[in-house]
């Protein structure tokens, strides 16, 4: 049950490293001012008023990149394994590891010909 | 579970054994945390003071000793300020995302091994616990855009979680090389097997991608689209004041230095370095190595100018990308051969094991891969040098024809 | 009577957090909150993966769920219209009431019967051919392992980039034109 042991710290420290910044936020909640206004509580856009809804439509290249960055992580996590066993595989390994890569690459070059890695 | 140290005291002296266990795991929490917290009150004195050396100014020097309570004095003004939450915005979200900011980044402290006996746990998983913890900050970057509905944080967290996910992908490139090399993610493991020779000389390209790419991750210059002043107001946090800002604002003095700490773990040799059997000197000499990277990235943010997003996107998928996925096929590779000739220690099982290895025979291996390093840098030096002076040269033809243009109007 | 415990408290708070963000996520009528539900869900299913001593996939959990799978969402969410006050209602309840319910009693029938009351499944030993992520990389890249399904992933993922990137570029494309 050691493992265990080694992520109950981890548990505790998920509880309280919230904690952290509460306490000075909630201190600043008890020692503050509280005078706001209708003026004040305005959103900040350079003193303009604010015009239209903020939460509008957005490009899609913004989940090209999420996209290819999910692949991506995909990728590192299966690698991860393979580099941690790395010191005792064979030459057969690498050429497996050597081959995944090469696939994923492939799609990355594929996204640099097609200019979508371009931001614009 | 078992009962050691502190929790056998307790049982000793008559707690419940629940109790003790629960307990002592607090106190090393608490313990644990305290050395992030302890720090970046600190840090924030000494990151004013090196930026106001270098841009030739004197910084805090009013409040106590060299300026050295300033930053309690901030802590203070901070907590009376009058704190505003916009009318329009999430409130849930809006209040959680500074916490959840700063959460992230002192959960990474928790796989940090300070001394040979003094580390929070030493997960198996740790190297990949860190990189999932620190995904937790672009999770919060983007809520505190979202809920703050204002267009400039949104756009400007948008921009910048676009900029973060790209540049984790060097990033975790860089971190397979320590773990290859170590055959482990335990952080602990990994500074074991610097114990002959640290992993910046067998693979300084990986630290170099791991150094930029972290610097990336922490919003500094030259990557501060986080907060590019000139185009978004602030960024994400426009809206934010107080101490809520205050929280933004030292979850990024932190990350730049837990950046510099991890960079020590995995490439400098962690407490590496004459003496480091004492735990007290262990611990010194992992701050102060932590200190030479934490250094040159105050330095680059001071020094550099900000870039256009679109150029560091390029920068990221047209050059550290590649070259991040060739540094690990390369080293894989020599690895590889090296093993078969025998210049790797190997343990009795014929497996690479670096973490009982002297220098002397670590030292062919440690030539081989460095060279390596050195003849992938050089054509993109190159390059890179082709590249600028080809700029020039059309920059001040460009120059010049305006100059001839004008002079004949 | 139950004994107390560190897994067995943080398997009730794991629960809670699985379903009370599940719950978030239906019932949220805001695009944005319901991805911040359903990370908080997921972060929940990280946590039964260590209790199951399984930290690596915890670890990818969290790293792929709410390191990237939640930044797409999100910007999936800004890519549709209108998404904080949606009032277009999904009218056809029925069928995916049943198919909810099918689904859940094949799951009660299959898995959690057979395993219900007895603690037999808790003590089952770790499997014998990975225990480590070590012992993991060696299972996906050697020969007698799951080196085919490896290439076939690293394959896949390919697939679905280059399907990603034919597909947007089309909307992106589009866009720029108007």
């Amino acid at each position: 049950m050691d493992v265990l042991n080694e992520w109950a710290f981890i548990g505790v420290f998920l509880v309280l490293s919230p904690i952290l910044p509460i306490l000075p936020i909630g201190a600043a909640w008890l020692l503050r001012p509280k005078r706001a206004n209708v003026l004040k509580s305005q959103t900040y856009e350079c003193g303009v008023e604010t015009v239209g809804d903020t939460w509008v439509q957005f490009r899609v290249q913004y989940y090209i990149y999420g996209l290819i960055f999910l692949v991506f992580d995909v990728e590192m996590v299966l690698l991860f394994p393979w580099a941690v066993a790395y010191h005792k595989l064979d030459f057969f390994a690498f050429a497996a590891g050597l081959l995944f890569i090469f696939l994923l690459t492939d799609a990355l070059i594929y996204a640099w010909r097609k200019g979508v890695l371009v931001w614009r | 579970m078992d009962c050691t140290g502190l929790c056998e005291v307790l049982t000793q002296g008559g707690t419940d054994p629940g109790l003790a266990q629960f307990l002592s795991i607090l106190i090393g929490v608490v313990l644990v945390v305290s050395v992030p917290l302890v720090t970046v009150i600190f840090l924030i004195w000494i990151e004013r003071k090196i930026a106001a050396r270098i841009q030739d100014r004197i910084g805090p020097n009013r409040v106590g000793p060299f300026g050295l309570v300033q930053t309690f004095a901030d802590l203070i003004k901070l907590l009376i300020k009058e704190d505003i939450t916009p009318a329009s915005a999430d409130r849930l979200l809006y209040n959680a995302a500074p916490i959840l900011s700063l959460a992230a980044v002192a959960l990474i402290w928790a796989v940090v091994p300070f001394t040979p006996y003094h580390f929070g746990v030493d997960l198996e998983i740790g190297a990949l616990y860190f990189v999932a913890v620190a995904s937790l900050g672009t999770l919060a970057i983007m809520t505190a855009g979202w809920a703050s509905n204002n267009k400039y944080a949104l756009l400007g967290a948008f921009r910048v979680v676009a900029l973060l996910v790209s540049y984790e992908i060097p990033l975790v490139f860089a971190l397979l090389v320590p773990v290859m090399l170590a055959g482990s993610m335990s952080m602990f493991d990994i500074v074991n097997a610097q114990a002959g020779m640290w992993f910046v000389f067998m693979a300084p390209l990986a630290m170099l991608l791991f150094f930029i790419s972290s610097q990336a991750e922490t919003g500094r210059a030259p990557f501060d689209l986080i907060e590019a002043e000139s185009e978004l107001v602030a960024g994400f946090n426009i809206e934010y004041s107080g101490m809520k800002f205050g929280m933004f604002f030292a979850a990024e003095f932190l990350h730049v230095f837990t950046n510099g700490v991890l960079i020590t773990v995995l490439f400098l040799g962690g407490w590496y370095f004459p003496g480091w059997q004492m735990p007290l000197i262990a611990f010194m000499w992992l701050g102060l190595k932590a200190f030479i990277p934490y250094f040159i990235s105050l330095w680059i943010r001071n020094t550099v100018p900000r870039l256009r997003i679109d150029q560091v996107m390029r920068f990221n998928w047209f050059f550290l990308v590649p070259l991040s996925i060739v540094n690990v096929l390369v080293l894989a590779f020599l690895v590889m051969i090296l093993k078969e000739i025998g210049w790797v220690p190997v343990d009795e099982t014929g497996a690479m094991a670096l973490a009982d290895a002297t220098f002397i025979e670590l030292l062919p291996m440690t030539i081989v891969l460095f060279i390596s390093n050195v003849l992938i840098c050089l054509p993109i030096i190159n390059r890179l040098r082709r590249t600028g002076s080809d700029d020039r040269v059309a920059d001040e033809q460009r120059a010049q024809h305006a100059i001839a243009h004008a002079a004949g109007d | 009577m139950i004994q107390f415990d560190f897994s067995t408290i943080a398997f009730f708070v794991f629960a809670v957090l699985t379903l009370g963000g599940a719950l978030g996520v239906v019932t949220n009528r805001n695009l944005f909150r319901g991805t911040i539900w359903l990370m908080v869900s997921l972060f929940g299913v990280a946590g039964f993966y260590v209790l199951l001593s399984a930290p690596f996939l915890a670890a990818v959990q969290v790293l792929v769920y709410i390191g990237a799978i939640a930044i797409l969402f999100t910007f999936a969410v800004m890519l549709t219209r209108s998404l904080t006050r949606l009032n277009v209602r999904y009218t056809r309840l029925w069928p995916s009431a049943l198919g909810a319910v099918l689904l859940f009693a094949m799951l009660v029938i299959g898995v959690i019967w057979p395993v219900f009351g007895g603690n037999e499944m808790y003590s089952l030993p770790l499997s014998d051919v990975v225990r480590t992520t070590s012992d993991l990389g060696v299972a996906l890249v050697s020969g007698e392992g799951y080196v085919l399904p490896f290439e076939v992933a690293s394959l896949l993922l390919t697939g679905a980039m280059i399907g990603a990137i034919v597909i947007a570029r089309d909307a992106d494309e589009e866009e720029l034109e108007q």
